[in-house]
C-alpha cells in the first residue's frame, strides 16, 4: 500500500499495538503530528521534550511496553539527550522518533539542525537515519524490536521531513532478521548445571536480585528459588518489588544506603548468586572488598555485564526467567540452616528506624512521611515514581514494595527532575493503579512544567514533595565529607509550591507537622484529580544506614556518632 | 599486549563513527585499524590492533559485539594468519645517497615509486618488524615524511574469518 512516510510511521505504531506516544510538536515532525492528528493513538503532550522522554520512561517501566516517544529537530531532539541517557543505563524500552531538517539540508547548518544519530551514538542500544522513505517500515520493526528484546534499551529514528512527505510502498515486515543481532536467552546448560551444584554446595549463599530480575518478569521463580533453598534474597535499587519487602527472606536493598543485614551477608557470604544486577559501585563498594569470601554466579543477559566490575566463577548469559525456571528443575537445596538464622539474627538486631534527628520535636521526617504512606497504600495497586537525592534513598529504605513494577526510579543515571514526568507516564499506563511521585524541592522544579500536562489531562498523580530547602543529598555528603561547608545547596528562594499547583488548577496542601500527615495522604488519596503535598520536612535530616564512597560495605555509618 | 581483531560490520554509514566513539569512551587503545569493503559489497571489514590485558580485550570484544551493525568478530591474534601494513616513506637523497637508499630497498623488496632531485618516495609491504627495520635504516638519510595504513589480516589455509568460530571470549 502507498502512503507518505509520515503514515508509514502511524501505520506501523498500530501494527506494533502502540496506543500512547509523548511527545511534543515541532517544525520538522509537522507532516508527523498531521498524520497523528486522524489516527487513535492517544498522544500526550508534554511541556518540554524532557518530560515527554521520562514519561515514556514511566510508561515502559509500569507496563513493560516500550514508551514512545515524538519530538522535533534540533532543540527538540538535543532536549531528549538526558531521558535517552537514563533510559539506557536502567535498560528501559523506548522507541525515539525525532524530525530532522531534510535531505538536502543536512549537514549545512539549517535552522534546528542537529546530529541527534551522532550526539545519541554512546546512549542509544542503536539509532536510525533515515535516507530514504522505503527504508522506514523495516526500520521501525528493527526499532522496536531491538529496544525491546535482550537487554533492553532506547532506539532512535531520526526522520527527515521531507522524508515524511515522499510516498512510497508500505510493507510492514512480520520479522526481522538482525544479522548482528542476536541475543542469547537460553543460558548454556553446562554452566545452569555448574551454577545449581555450587549453590546445593554453598554453605553461605547469596542471592542478590537486580533490575533484570523485573524487567524478564522472573521475581517469582526468583521467590520460589530462594525459598527452596531457603537462601537469603538481597536486592538492588533497581530489583526492589522483584520480590516481595515483606518476605522474611528478603535482608533489604543493599550497597551504599542499604541496611546492614544485606551488607554484613554480601562481605560474608561464601557464594553470590547474581540475577539481572550489574554491580554498579553504588551496590558494591570498594570493588576488591565486595564479597571478597564468595564465588560468584552471574546471570544476565548482557555479557558485557559479566566480568566487568567483579570476577565470576560461573557465567550464564541468557534472560533471567528462562534461566532461573532451567536452575529450579534441577535445584537440590542444601544444608544452610546456619547461615539464615546468622542472616535472621542480625535482621532482627537491625536498627528497625534510622530515622533522621529532629532538630524540633514536632518538627516531622521524611521516613514518617514514607512510612504513611505506605501504611494508607500498601493494600492498594500502588506505583511509587521517586525523584534523585535523599527521599529517594528514604524511600527505598521505608517503603515496603512487594510487587514488581511498583517502584520508578533513576537507578544508574541518577537523573533529577525524573520522578514527576515518570509517574505521570506510568499512570497513563496504569490509570487503575494510585501513583504517588515522591519528589524533592530541588528534584521537582527540575521539571515542574509537567504540572500542566498532569493537570490538563487530569492525570491523577499524587506529588509528595518532600521539602528540606536543601539539595538534601549533596548537603548530606558536605555535611560527611566537607566539614559542612554548604557550597550552593540551600534551596532558599524556593517558590511556595502549594500556590504553583494551585496556578496550574491543582489542588495543594502545605504540611509541616507530624499529626498532620495522615490527614494529608487520605485526602490525597481520596482526591480524583492529580494532587500536591508540600511536606516541609527537617532541613538537616541525614539518609543513614550509608556506606562512604569506596568503602568496604561492612563499613556502615549509622550517624549513632553524632 | 597487542591483540588484531578481524572485525566483519555492515557497510553503512556511520559504523567506523560507532566503533571509534565506543573505543574512546570505553577508554580502549587502538593502535591501528583499516576498513575496506570485502567481497561482499554490503559487509565491510576492519583491522583493528588493540592493546590491553586480557580482560580489557574481553570487554572490548563484548562491547563491540553489542554494535548492532557488528557481524562478526575474531581474534586473530593467536592464529596462524599473514599480516600485512602497506608503508610510504618519503626520505631525503641527493646523488651522492641515492644508489645506498635503492640498495636498502631492493634488500626489503620494497620500490621507489618518485624521485625528485633532492628526495625518494619508497613503497614497502610487510610485518611490523620488517617496517620498523627499514625505518630505522632510513632515518639515517633523513626522512621527510612517513604515512602507513594499519595492519591487515587474513587466516592461512583455506579457513575464513566468517567460519572462524572465533578465540572470541564472551558471546
Amino acid at each position: 500500500m502507498k502512503m507518505k512516510g509520515a503514515e508509514m510511521v502511524i501505520s506501523a505504531l498500530e501494527r506494533e499495538n502502540a496506543t500512547t506516544v509523548f511527545g511534543y510538536p515541532g517544525g520538522a515532525v509537522l507532516p508527523l503530528y498531521d498524520s497523528l492528528f486522524d489516527s487513535s493513538i492517544y498522544h500526550v503532550l508534554s511541556r518540554h521534550e524532557q518530560g515527554a522522554v521520562h514519561a515514556a520512561d514511566g510508561y515502559a517501566r509500569a507496563s513493560g511496553k516500550p514508551g514512545i516517544v515524538f519530538a522535533t529537530s534540533g532543540p527538540g531532539a538535543t532536549n531528549l539527550v538526558t531521558g535517552i541517557a537514563n533510559a539506557f543505563m536502567d535498560s528501559v524500552p523506548l522507541v525515539l522518533i525525532t524530525g530532522q531538517v531534510g535531505t538536502g539540508s543536512i549537514g549545512t547548518d539549517a535552522f534546528q539542525e542537529a546530529d541527534i544519530t551522532g550526539i545519541t551514538m554512546p546512549i542509544t542500544k542503536h539509532n536510525y537515519l533515515v535516507k530514504n522513505v522505503e527504508e522506514l517500515p523495516l526500520i521501525i520493526k528493527e526499532a522496536f524490536h531491538i529496544a525491546s528484546t535482550g537487554r533492553c534499551g532506547p532506539v532512535l529514528i531520526d526522520i527527515p521531513k521531507n522524508i515524511q512527505d515522499e510516498i512510497g510502498e508500505f510493507d510492514y515486515p512480520e520479522k526481522v532478521d538482525i544479522q548482528g543481532y542476536k541475543p542469547t536467552l537460553e543460558g548454556h546448560p553446562g554452566q545452569v548445571n555448574k551454577a545449581v551444584k555450587l549453590i546445593s554446595k554453598a554453605k553461605k549463599p547469596l542471592i542478590i536480585g537486580g533490575g533484570g530480575v523485573i524487567r524478564s518478569g522472573a521475581g517469582k521463580h526468583l521467590l520460589e528459588l530462594a525459598e527452596k533453598g531457603q537462601i537469603p534474597v538481597a536486592l538492588t535499587l533497581m530489583g526492589l518489588g522483584g520480590i516481595p519487602g515483606d518476605n522474611p527472606l528478603f535482608l533489604g536493598m543493599l550497597g551504599m544506603h542499604g541496611t546492614r543485614t544485606a551488607n554484613y551477608a554480601v562481605m560474608e557470604a561464601d557464594l553470590i548468586i547474581a540475577v539481572g544486577m550489574r554491580f554498579d559501585d553504588r551496590v558494591t563498594g570498594h570493588l576488591d572488598s565486595f564479597a571478597s569470601k564468595a564465588q560468584v554466579i552471574h546471570i544476565d543477559v548482557d555479557p558485557a555485564e559479566i566480568g566487568k566490575n567483579v570476577p565470576v566463577d560461573v557465567p550464564i548469559v541468557g534472560d533471567v526467567e528462562v534461566v532461573l525456571k532451567r536452575m529450579l528443575k534441577y535445584f537440590k537445596p542444601g544444608d544452610i540452616a546456619e547461615w539464615k538464622e546468622k542472616t535472621l539474627q542480625w535482621k532482627n538486631e537491625e536498627v528497625s528506624d534510622y530515622s533522621c534527628e529532629k532538630s524540633s520535636p514536632e518538627v516531622l521526617t521524611t521516613p514518617e512521611v514514607i512510612k504513611t504512606i505506605f501504611q494508607h497504600t500498601s493494600q492498594l495497586d500502588t506505583i511509587i515514581a521517586t525523584d534523585v537525592g535523599q527521599h529517594q534513598m528514604w524511600t527505598a529504605q521505608h517503603y515496603c514494595f512487594n510487587n514488581p513494577r511498583t517502584l520508578i526510579s533513576s537507578g544508574g543515571l541518577g537523573t533529577m527532575g525524573y520522578g514527576f514526568p515518570a509517574a505521570i507516564g506510568a499512570q497513563v499506563a496504569m490509570p487503575e493503579a494510585k501513583v504517588f511521585c515522591i519528589s524533592g524541592d530541588g528534584s521537582f522544579q527540575m521539571n515542574i512544567q509537567e504540572l500542566a500536562t498532569a493537570s490538563y489531562y487530569r492525570i491523577p498523580v499524587k506529588i509528595a514533595v518532600i521539602n528540606n530547602t536543601y539539595l538534601g543529598m549533596v548537603r548530606q555528603w558536605q555535611e560527611l565529607f566537607f566539614q559542612k561547608r554548604y557550597s550552593s545547596t540551600s534551596l532558599s528562594g524556593n517558590p511556595d509550591f502549594c500556590k504553583v499547583a494551585e496556578a496550574y488548577d491543582v489542588p495543594a496542601r502545605s504540611i509541616s507537622s507530624a499529626e498532620k500527615i495522615e490527614e494529608a495522604v487520605t485526602w490525597a488519596l481520596a482526591e480524583e484529580g492529580p494532587v500536591l503535598l508540600d511536606f516541609q520536612v527537617e532541613p538537616e535530616g541525614n539518609v543513614f544506614p550509608m556506606v562512604a564512597p569506596n568503602r568496604p560495605l561492612n563499613e556502615i555509618i549509622d550517624g549513632s556518632d553524632k | 599486549m597487542k591483540h588484531v581483531l578481524a572485525v566483519l560490520v555492515e557497510n553503512k554509514p556511520g559504523v567506523l563513527a560507532r566503533i571509534s566513539g565506543l573505543f574512546s569512551r570505553r577508554g580502549f587503545n587502538i593502535d591501528s585499524l583499516t576498513v575496506g569493503e570485502t567481497l561482499d559489497p554490503h559487509i565491510s571489514r576492519m583491522t583493528i590492533t588493540v592493546s590491553g590485558d586480557a580482560s580489557t580485550l574481553e570487554q572490548v570484544v563484548k562491547q563491540l559485539n553489542k554494535l548492532i551493525n557488528v557481524i562478526k568478530i575474531s581474534n586473530v591474534t593467536e592464529d596462524p594468519a599473514v599480516m600485512r601494513e602497506l608503508m610510504m616513506i618519503k626520505v631525503q637523497a641527493d646523488p651522492q645517497t641515492r644508489s645506498d637508499i635503492q640498495q636498502i630497498v631492493e634488500t626489503f623488496r620494497g620500490k621507489v615509486v618518485d624521485v625528485s632531485l633532492d628526495s625518494l618516495v619508497i613503497e614497502i609491504t610487510g610485518d611490523e618488524e620488517k617496517l620498523e627495520a627499514i625505518k630505522i635504516l632510513l632515518q639515517h638519510f633523513g626522512i621527510k615524511e612517513l604515512v602507513r595504513t594499519g595492519k591487515v589480516a587474513i587466516l592461512r589455509g583455506s579457513k575464513t574469518t566468517r567460519e572462524s568460530n572465533g578465540t572470541v571470549p564472551g558471546n
